[in-house]
């Protein structure tokens, strides 16, 4: 790989976890939507540089779907989902406060590293010293699937972890074929649309999309 | 201690302490014209000084030597970090001195003496503004600590001229991972340590909010000149490090005239740029709630913490 591949690789690495971390520290729905756009954008660059380092044209497919799944269609799914509710939603009370689940992301990226550590030394290649880095987005979306309340947040947290998975796989394999990534990619789809639905349905009834309302039975 | 060395320090601490104040003005003046007004002009800040300086001085009744020598003692060490920090040249005169971890202590020092004072002169505000000042410096600290090591680790050294100098010779260095969560985490701690929006208001004395403010209350005459001369002070090195510490262009590696004079302009343009930049942005940013702070500080942690990570994984 040429010096500027692996710095571009490295500047798409840090831009997936920053964004992973805004998401995190942002309490504006729309703004979370806005970045985890910007997350997809990210990736499909990470996968656009690999594709670019290896010659191979099936990698550069992919990029273009991530970029048009994870960068424009899932956010403007997301953005729908939103559309209706009040505007200027916030995440005001998640179950872990900003401050403690920023320093619980700083644990996280550690507790990623050191996991990671056996994978990297097995072939301590650029695009492999970046794993730790995918897996530590998949640990940050998972706790922002656990601690936050609302429903379009809970759904980015999800993404986020999809986003991570899909960063390890392309950066410790270099892809797993493009029929797999085209099925992943239609469940992916699938589910957003699906608890986009739920969500509506869920505001209709209820008027809010705050999950922890729910815990209690009604008549 | 090289004569490269001697002559940077020399001349840094010429630029900082008569610049500081004009840097001071500048921002001033920026934020004045963004918001409509016509402002006071760039020397506004040595005009104060002048006329602080020709007051009698006034201490408190029930005050101690703290309070008098504060004022001196931060300047001091500020005048310190000026003078060692490779802000001109990539040399330093006390090359010991240079080193991260004395750099940002000896910051850190200037507040805690600010602190010291406030708590000295035994009023309600000067107690309430140490301790709001003294929560934001045990959250920054880390951050500022832990950011500037971030870019210690490629080069194998704390010493701030062996980071200066891998900087010089490779500025491409800098666009990584690493240094720019770093350059983030240092921006949000010079935000903090320097009382700028949204952390603290430099132009209110809104008894709820100010926190800077509150603590130097007492203080009149000559010894508020001090104060304020420190505070300028530490704004030019802060906004001087983050310029020599990301952006190392045309920082002096001989002794020669040219290369010297070439020095002292680069740093003064990237100063007045960041400062300018600063103060532009302030426009358009409201104070953050006291207890939203600690928010702000604990993210800009973890970024910093991140780039510390990134830079030992990736390399």
């Amino acid at each position: 790989m040429t010096v500027h591949g692996i710095e571009m690789l490295n500047i798409a690495a840090g831009a997936l976890l920053l964004t992973a971390v805004l998401v995190l520290w942002r309490r504006e729905i729309t703004m979370i939507v806005r970045i985890f756009a910007l997350q997809g954008v990210a990736l499909a660059a990470l996968v656009a540089v690999l594709a670019w380092d290896e010659g191979s044209a099936e990698l550069a497919v992919v990029a273009a779907g991530l970029l048009v799944l994870r960068g424009v269609v899932l956010p403007w799914l997301l953005r729908r989902a939103l559309t209706g509710a009040a505007p200027g939603q916030r995440e005001s009370r998640p179950a872990l406060n900003v401050a403690a689940s920023l320093l619980a992301a700083a644990a996280l990226t550690l507790l990623a590293l050191a996991v990671s550590a056996p994978l990297v030394a097995l072939s301590p290649a650029p695009a492999t010293r970046a794993i730790p880095i995918a897996i530590a987005v998949v640990l940050i979306g998972f706790l922002v699937l656990v601690t936050r309340r609302h429903a379009v947040s809970q759904l980015v947290g999800f993404l986020l972890m999809d986003n991570g998975i899909t960063a390890a796989g392309f950066l410790s394999s270099a892809g797993i074929g493009l029929l797999v990534e085209v099925g992943v990619a239609l469940d992916l789809l699938l589910v957003v649309l699906v608890l986009q639905v739920l969500t509506g349905r869920m505001r209709e009834t209820f008027g809010d999309t705050d999950l922890d309302e729910l815990r209690e039975l009604h008549d | 201690m090289t004569a490269l060395g001697v002559a940077g320090g020399l001349l840094q601490a010429v630029v900082i302490v008569g610049g500081a104040p004009l840097l001071l003005g500048l921002m001033r003046q920026v934020r004045a014209r963004l918001d409509g007004r016509v402002g006071p002009g760039v020397l506004q800040p040595w005009r104060d000084l002048r006329k602080q300086l020709r007051k009698e001085s006034i201490t408190p009744r029930g005050t101690s030597e703290i309070f008098r020598v504060a004022p001196v003692l931060m300047v001091a060490m500020t005048v310190v970090v000026a003078v060692v920090v490779p802000f001109v040249t990539v040399d330093s005169p006390l090359p010991a001195v240079a080193d991260l971890f004395v750099v940002v202590a000896l910051l850190a020092h200037g507040t805690v003496i600010t602190a010291l004072a406030g708590l000295d002169t035994g009023t309600a505000f000067g107690g309430m503004g140490a301790s709001r000042e003294v929560t934001i410096l045990a959250l920054v600290e880390p951050t500022a600590l832990v950011a500037i090591f971030a870019l210690s680790v490629p080069v194998g050294s704390t010493g701030l001229p062996a980071i200066v100098g891998a900087g010089v010779a490779d500025p491409d260095r800098m666009i990584s991972p690493a240094g720019l969560l770093a350059a983030v985490a240092l921006t949000l701690v010079v935000v903090a340590e320097t009382g700028r929006l949204p952390v603290d208001n430099p132009a209110t004395h809104l008894e709820l909010t100010m926190v800077h403010e509150a603590m130097v209350l007492e203080y009149a005459g000559p010894r508020l000149a001090l104060i304020e001369l420190g505070a300028a002070l530490r704004l030019a090195v802060y906004l001087g490090l983050v310029a020599t510490l990301f952006v190392p262009w045309a920082i002096a590696t001989s002794a020669g005239v040219g290369a010297l004079a070439l020095g002292v302009v680069a740093f003064a343009v990237k100063v007045g740029v960041l400062g300018a930049a600063l103060a532009a942005a302030e426009v358009f940013l409201a104070k953050l709630r006291l207890f939203r702070v600690p928010e702000l500080l604990a993210g800009s942690f973890l970024l910093a913490l991140l780039a510390v990570t990134t830079a030992f994984v990736l390399g």
